[in-house]
């Protein structure tokens, strides 16, 4: 028998409030292998922090199961805290008016580790995370880049089985970003063979990070595999890029026209233009939206063939991008 | 065949027991750092500090001269201090105790203690102890200061069994501040209000600068549910009237029950609020 790491099956989650019912989470099934870095992707309000929240034991189901090293996480929640840790993006890693050094020293004995094996382990996060210099420093001195090397120090101390990350770059800059995830894949593949689930709602991130992906759209999954075969399964489709010279522009005809697979819309108020992003089955609907276009008296800038995203794989499952869904 | 049964009854008990003393010691350690975070960061700010110091001696000295230029007897000045004192672990216990995983809940480290492996108790228990340590302290300073500067006279016959009531009305209010900590967590700016809804209410019903004597029986029947009240009969008495144990032995009693009463109630109102929380979905949501 296969043994997974995180297991859920038909998972449901249903927020009541008094004005409104809202699923979160419809019949989530999803499995995780030991040692995967496994993504959830989707715009916000997707279910991902529902999902992340229950399986951390923050949260119960509404109904459907989930287990994780091989625990309920309703019924064996005790068992399932000694395994994982939970690092969530854009929070506060601890007490303002306590050092960094302090911060780790206190997290580290909520999972027991004597003294002695936590300044060590405190001084090796803090050299692996590059921020040794600001050990003596107060927690609320800290930018933003650092907070979150801290978050992710204090999530790494436990040396946890299962690492649940909760868009761990939200709000980071590019650098930054770029370092704390290639130290999560090492982390994940070289020094302990540590299993991650990864909510994020940037494309590029999955995309680099993640052996396996799946799509989540208003608390369904839409689909599921690596990156790669996601994208592989685009190759029918011819995708178009776009730049047309007004912000103001009007792509809701698209929507009219037969073939177009869905089509997403970024727009600069700097530059004063709109780039449109269509994904078509037959390339000579391309020539029925240009004149549209033309027709509106705007000028197409440019056109270019692109080669296909994640962001193309959520574009051809919902219809539109992920700018649009959020703003939905 | 028997004895391979004992055996391993044996051994599965001895495991047990290696089990619980490993999770117990945990458990200590996390009370210890959480008791080491109160009071390192009470401690990091002198305003701080100081504002916790003079405050109250500012307010007693208000009470002090009322009394004096009613003409009152020079004992009040003794019940006005030893009031101000206490009166410092009732503030400590509603802002600090009280609405503290409210805090912990808008900064988002209550988040990281409930995916931890470890009893809230343990918690709970590390920041109350750490909120006596400090407010000790403090209440040391005010007392002496208050005093000096007014001469008050005390007269102890009995230290142990003031010492005694000291250490029954603070752990009684911690108690008391571990329930309020369970019920509100789960709450928003509710837990703000309520706290500052409590506060002068009991600094009035516990008596803190009068006797609660003078109040209607009705009021004095509310003012029993307090703690609060029966500490500081029982130490005005023993500390300023020079009473014994024979005399406050009521006291004593009515403070051993609050114990035993608010202390299972916390446990139980913490993983009832907990389970709350996880079904609401409140547990972790911020600003509400």
């Amino acid at each position: 028998m296969l043994h997974y790491c995180v297991e859920t099956k038909d998972l449901v989650r249903i927020f009541k409030s008094k004005n409104e019912v809202v699923k979160a989470l419809d019949k989530v099934s999803i499995s995780i292998g030991e040692g995967e870095i496994f993504g959830l992707l989707g715009p916000n309000g997707a279910g991902k922090t529902t999902f992340i929240k229950i399986l951390t034991t923050l949260l119960l189901p509404t109904s459907g199961e989930a287990y994780v090293g091989g625990f309920d996480v309703v019924k064996e929640s005790d068992k399932v805290r000694k395994i994982i840790s939970l690092v969530s993006g854009g929070e506060t890693p601890g007490y303002g008016i306590l050092s960094v050094r302090e911060n780790l020293w206190f997290f580290s004995q909520l999972y027991g580790l004597s003294s002695s094996v936590a300044k060590e382990e405190i001084r090796r996060l803090m050299a692996d995370l590059d921020f040794e210099e600001y050990a003596g420093t107060r927690m609320s001195k800290l930018s933003t880049g650092y907070r979150q090397r801290l978050n992710l120090a204090r999530g790494l101390l436990s040396k946890p089985k299962i690492l649940f990350l909760d868009e761990p770059t939200l709000g980071l800059d590019v650098l930054t970003a770029k370092n704390l995830r290639e130290y999560i894949v090492d982390w994940a593949k070289r020094e302990r063979k540590g299993t991650v689930l990864l909510t994020t709602h940037y494309m590029a991130e999955a995309d680099e990070m993640c052996d396996r992906v799946a799509i989540i759209d208003r608390g369904r999954i839409l689909a599921c595999d690596s990156p790669f075969k996601l994208k592989e399964n685009l190759e029918e489709n011819v995708i178009v890029k776009m730049e047309v010279s007004s912000v103001r522009a009007d792509f809701s005809f698209i929507d009219d026209l037969g073939g177009v697979v869905g089509y997403s819309q970024t727009r600069s108020i700097q530059t004063d233009t709109t780039t449109l992003k269509v994904m078509v089955h037959d390339e000579s609907i391309l020539s029925k939206i240009t004149s549209k276009i033309e027709g509106q008296k705007l000028k197409i800038l440019s056109v270019n063939k692109a080669e296909p995203t994640l962001e193309d794989v959520y574009i051809s499952l919902v219809g539109r991008g992920f700018e649009e869904e959020e703003a939905g | 065949m028997f004895t391979s049964a004992l055996l391993e009854e044996a051994l599965k008990r001895k495991r047990l027991v290696k089990q619980m003393r490993e999770q117990l010691i945990h458990n200590l350690r996390v009370t210890y750092a959480r008791l080491w975070v109160r009071i390192k960061g009470s401690n990091r700010e002198p305003e701080w500090i100081a504002a916790e110091l003079v405050i109250p001696i500012l307010t007693l000295s208000a009470y002090v001269y009322l009394y004096k230029m009613l003409n009152a007897p020079s004992e009040y000045a003794g019940f006005v201090i030893i009031g101000g004192t206490m009166i410092a672990f009732w503030v400590n216990v509603l802002w600090n105790m009280s609405a503290q995983f409210y805090w912990e809940k808008e900064t988002g480290t209550l988040e990281a203690y409930l995916v931890a492996p470890i009893s809230r108790m343990a918690i709970l228990l590390g920041m109350a102890l750490g909120g006596i340590v400090n407010t000790t302290l403090r209440a040391i300073v005010i007392l002496v200061a208050g005093t000096i500067i007014f001469q008050a006279p005390l007269i102890v016959n009995e230290p142990f069994t003031a010492l005694l009531l000291f250490f029954l009305t603070i752990i009684a209010l911690y108690a008391l501040g571990m329930l309020f900590a369970s019920l509100f967590m789960l709450y928003g700016r509710e837990a703000w209000h309520t706290a500052s809804l409590l506060q002068e209410p009991v600094y009035f019903l516990s008596g803190s600068y009068f006797p609660v004597k003078m109040l209607p029986f009705f009021v004095q029947l509310v003012a029993s549910l307090i703690p609060l009240t029966f500490g500081l009969d029982g130490i005005r008495r023993v500390v300023i009237l020079g009473a014994g144990i024979a005399d406050i032995w009521l006291d004593i009693i009515a403070l051993v029950i609050f114990i035993a009463v608010l202390l299972p109630l916390a446990k139980f109102a913490l993983n009832y609020m907990e389970n709350l929380g996880k079904k609401e979905g409140r547990l972790t949501l911020r600003w509400q």
